[in-house]
């Protein structure tokens, strides 16, 4: 194809010069991306200790605006990330689903430290919920107990690295580039014990086996451990295909190898710091020399 | 009655006052001669008219702490423990009420002391131990509906393997599983087989609601034709900006001022108790970093100071050395600093200076974290302190762990950095903090005045800390009843008398002074005992060590306030690995007790600031 460079530089608005007779090429997707992962804004909201770790890396050491990240909004409304920052207790894994319910599409969630990710040094205790993602998809998790400023920024940055991956055009990759609203996560109950919505039948049928063997089982032992495992495999693989939407692949961090630009700025980087090291090390045999002669 | 009331004014003796309780009241005290165990059981019938006598005649006018034990297998009967200390310094009066198991009863004491209050509900809450004559006794930290009272001996976690740590699994064995893998339901839930599912509705709310006693019908406030009703229920949190975490308050307001608050928590329980009582007395120094995890050392030092009373108790126990509580003591005045900085900075975000003070302060903490990463290895969670010692000595030179690549400007000298950091850098901080904000107009017009708590509700309602020394009482542990070395240290008594948010403000500035004062005096200390051992014999102490059969009470002035640990050791005769009780009596929870009282009659904007004036953190507060 014949591209005329003038007639480019030819539009009704005023190109600068120092851009004139170029042309870049982006993908809608790439553009739209671009723009979302410079503008996550997280929610203000903390759970526990890890919440502090979080507050030092906002503030001006570490100061994760400088990733895009800009403010803090309390209101989930105007959030696009919940940094679920501390252990997720069962009392309070109602309000945490009900504000994420609440947060515009596109949303996301990082799970910060041991406790979020998984029950961390607490998970087992009764209150505990094991992980947020027992409850929420969660995009990145990041390690520690609590993870350090540094640690917690570099999730950050895997979570952008996962935004570049995504595209508009496959509506299956990311909920909200489909049709239509997404679900919200149902919301679950306080009942004798906290009950995930999604696994009612599932409770259900475990209380009927235990009425039929009446007697066999103490109070508490309803789930645990014994003779209901068997009973329950059938229930098991009902259950997965109850719990819905929740896509596997949607659960990790997906980052992009090979071909895509952010890969060849980290082959960049690692050159760079390549020689970097060589050049330490030159001089290092330098200086090794010099303090020998003298 | 009138020749009882001449022993009060002669202060008695720790022992005499318990002669005493035993003499006046023959049938219904009687000494605890458990071994290892210290105080009097009271006939429960009894408790609280011998509790007035406590009180009144004998002077022991503050409860610390007041806390059930289950003794299931061990004499089966629940006992509620209290400690009461006098407000004018001196040791403890212990005093245990006993029970039975199956409907459990203790009359409520909160007609005594109000500070009671909130350590009563959580008892019911957790050991299901009713206390008749409560005004509202209902669940705390779990939810209303939860199934059963968790802290009970018989209760069993839905991820319950073992009684006691280290679990088969683990050690020797060493296998990795799971927990999710073995429950039915992936989860961390268990059911009880006669669960409703039909009639099951999400009433966790409405049952907070009208638990509170709020005297305001919801249904008609909430009904918009309703206007016959002048009082709105306005909840704030768990999930608000203002509340410190995620604590909530549930405010009636009458207009734009407030009649009633109730204070609603448990939102970040993560059964520290549960699992401490599972776990070897080693593993929960880490855990007890996690409960004011801004003053993890501090909370380190309480847990140490209680478990060694105990050790001290058996045969094969070495003192710590000097070295060893300068160093202590160095690393609890540094996070002492931490903390308060933290606090006014965030006090300041509540009344309006949005972030920007506390950006400085937050500067000011890194110095520190700096210097405790590269002696504990964390910044934060520093599992710093040992039964009889410490992690390790300070190191030669300092560097930042986690930066350590390309970081070639941090690297000190130790000392010198010390030296510099506490002679120059936050005196200039707290100069800075001062000159900015102690005579400002606006931090005057919004504190001064508001949130008032008299000394003598302090002292009934329990407060601790700042609270209590803000309002007009000079007690502060490290005085009161030392421990470590503070007895031979030089400082000062942080004490303003009016109650309010500003008096608050002005005995943390006044302690953050002191703490540089006793900081100056550890440096030559630590000069002096440079080379020593932090270990009595020069080597580390048992790793899990096993603890002598007794109790004990191990407190210290953290940040937030009085900081105690009971710990009760069940072992035979060579003692447990593991507590049978180990209770946190945690400043943050109780100092919450009064907030109802002190926020009647202000408005909304200023509640935010009276929290933020207690300075609490849902970590220790929900444990
Ligand atoms: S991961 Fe560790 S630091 Fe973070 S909330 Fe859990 S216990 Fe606290």
């Amino acid at each position: 194809m014949d591209l005329n460079l003038q007639e480019l530089n030819a539009t009704e608005f005023p190109v600068p010069v120092e851009l004139e007779d170029n042309i870049a090429i982006t993908s809608l997707s790439q553009l739209y991306n671009w723009g979302r992962r410079n503008s996550m804004w997280p929610m203000l909201f903390g759970l526990a200790c890890c919440a502090i770790e979080m507050i030092a890396t906002a503030s001006s050491r570490f100061d994760f605006s400088r990733f895009g990240f800009e403010v803090m909004r309390a209101t989930p409304r105007q959030a696009d990330l919940m940094i679920v920052s501390g252990t997720v207790t069962k009392k309070m894994v109602v309000p945490i689903v009900r504000l994420y319910n609440q947060m515009p599409e596109p949303k996301y969630v990082l799970a910060m430290g041991a406790c979020a990710s998984g029950g961390g040094p607490f998970k087992e205790g009764y209150n505990v919920v094991s992980g947020m993602d027992k409850y929420l998809p969660v995009d990145v998790y990041v390690p520690g107990c609590p993870p350090t400023p540094q640690a917690l920024l570099y999730g950050m940055i895997a979570l952008q690295r996962k935004i570049d991956g995504q595209s508009i055009a496959n509506g299956d990759d990311v909920p909200w580039y489909g049709e239509g609203p997404a679900e919200p996560t149902p919301v679950p109950v306080l009942g004798p014990d906290i009950i995930d919505p999604r696994q009612m039948d599932m409770i259900r049928r475990q209380a009927e086996a235990a009425a039929s063997e009446a007697g066999l089982l103490g109070q508490r032992e309803l789930p645990a451990f014994t003779q209901l495992v068997a009973a329950t495999a059938v229930a098991t693989t009902a259950e997965t295909t109850e719990a819905g939407p929740v896509d596997e692949d949607a659960l990790s961090v997906v980052l992009p190898t090979g071909g895509t630009p952010w890969a060849e700025a980290e082959d960049i980087r690692e050159k760079r710091r390549l020689r970097a090291l060589a050049r330490k090390a030159l001089r290092a045999t330098r200086r090794a020399a010099q303090t020998e002669g003298e | 009655m009138e020749n009882l009331a001449a022993p009060a004014t002669k202060r008695l003796s720790i022992d005499d006052a318990i002669e005493h309780l035993k003499s006046s009241h023959p049938h219904a005290v009687k000494s605890d001669d458990r071994e290892g165990y210290e105080g009097v059981i009271v006939d429960s019938d009894r408790l609280v008219e011998i509790a007035r006598v406590i009180r009144d005649k004998l002077g022991f006018d503050y409860l610390s702490s007041a806390t059930a034990v289950d003794y299931l297998g061990e004499g089966d009967h629940m006992e509620m423990v209290y400690h009461a200390y006098r407000s004018s310094g001196g040791g403890a009066l212990v005093f245990k009420a006993q029970t039975d198991r199956e409907a459990a009863q203790i009359p409520s004491l909160v007609s005594v002391w109000r500070g009671a209050d909130f350590q009563e509900r959580e008892a019911w809450d957790l050991y299901g131990i009713r206390f008749p004559g409560h005004p509202n006794l209902t669940r705390i930290l779990m939810w209303e509906g939860f199934e059963g009272h968790p802290m009970r001996k018989d209760w069993r976690e839905a991820y319950y393997e073992e009684e006691q740590k280290p679990f088969d699994s683990r050690w020797p064995g060493g296998h990795v599983h799971r927990a999710e893998e073995k429950n039915v339901f992936g989860k961390n839930v268990s059911y009880p087989p006669d669960i409703d599912l039909n009639r099951l509705m999400d009433t966790s709310d409405t049952a907070v609601y009208q638990s509170l006693g709020l005297g305001v019908d919801i249904e008609r406030v909430m009904d918009k034709d309703g206007f016959e009703t002048n009082e709105l229920v306005v909840n704030m949190g768990p999930h608000h900006p203002s509340t410190h975490g995620v604590f909530r308050m549930v405010l009636t307001v009458d207009g734009e001022t407030v009649t009633s608050l109730e204070p609603v928590m448990g939102y970040l329980h993560r059964n520290h108790e549960k699992i401490g009582e599972r776990n070897t007395y080693l593993h929960n120094i880490p855990f007890t970093d996690r409960l004011d995890y801004i003053s993890s050392m501090g909370n380190n030092h309480g847990y140490v100071l209680a478990v060694e009373q105990l050790m001290s108790l058996g045969r094969r126990y070495n003192p710590p050395t000097y070295r060893c509580e300068a160093l202590r003591v160095m690393m609890v005045e540094l996070s002492r600093i931490v903390n308060h900085l933290w606090a006014i900075g965030f006090w300041l975000n509540d009344i309006g200076a949005f972030f920007t003070p506390v950006l400085y302060f937050i500067q000011e903490r890194e110095r520190i974290l700096d210097f405790f990463e590269a002696v504990a290895g964390s910044r934060m969670m520093c599992n710093y302190m040992r039964f009889g010692g410490l992690f390790g000595d300070l190191p030669e030179r300092i560097k930042s762990v986690s930066n350590l690549t390309n970081d070639r400007v941090r690297d000190y000298n130790t000392m010198q950095f010390l030296t510099e950091m506490i002679n120059e850098r936050i005196p200039r901080t707290i100069d800075e903090l001062e000159l900015l904000l102690t005579q400002n107009e606006i931090v005057i017009e919004r504190s001064m005045g508001v949130g008032v708590l008299g000394a003598e509700d302090a002292i009934n309602f329990s407060a601790a800390g700042p609270l209590l020394r803000g309002s007009g009482v000079a007690y502060d542990i490290r005085r009161a009843d030392p421990y470590s070395i503070y007895g031979e240290l030089d400082f000062d008594v942080a004490v303003e008398q009016e109650g309010d948010m500003y008096a608050r403000y002005r005995v943390r500035v006044t302690e953050l002074r002191e703490s540089v004062r006793i900081l100056k005096q550890i440096l030559p200390r630590l000069e002096a005992t440079a080379g020593e051992s932090i270990w009595a014999d020069g080597k580390p102490g048992a790793y899990q060590p096993r603890v002598p059969h007794g109790e004990s009470y191990g407190r210290v002035e953290n940040g937030k306030g009085e900081l105690g640990y009971y710990i009760v050791s069940a072992g035979g005769r060579g003692g447990s690995a593991n507590p049978w009780r180990y209770h946190v009596r945690a400043p943050s929870f109780i100092n919450l007790t009064p907030l109802g009282h002190m926020s009647k009659g202000h408005k909304v904007a200023d509640i935010v600031g009276i929290l933020g004036s207690i300075d609490i953190v849902l970590g220790e507060t929900d444990r």
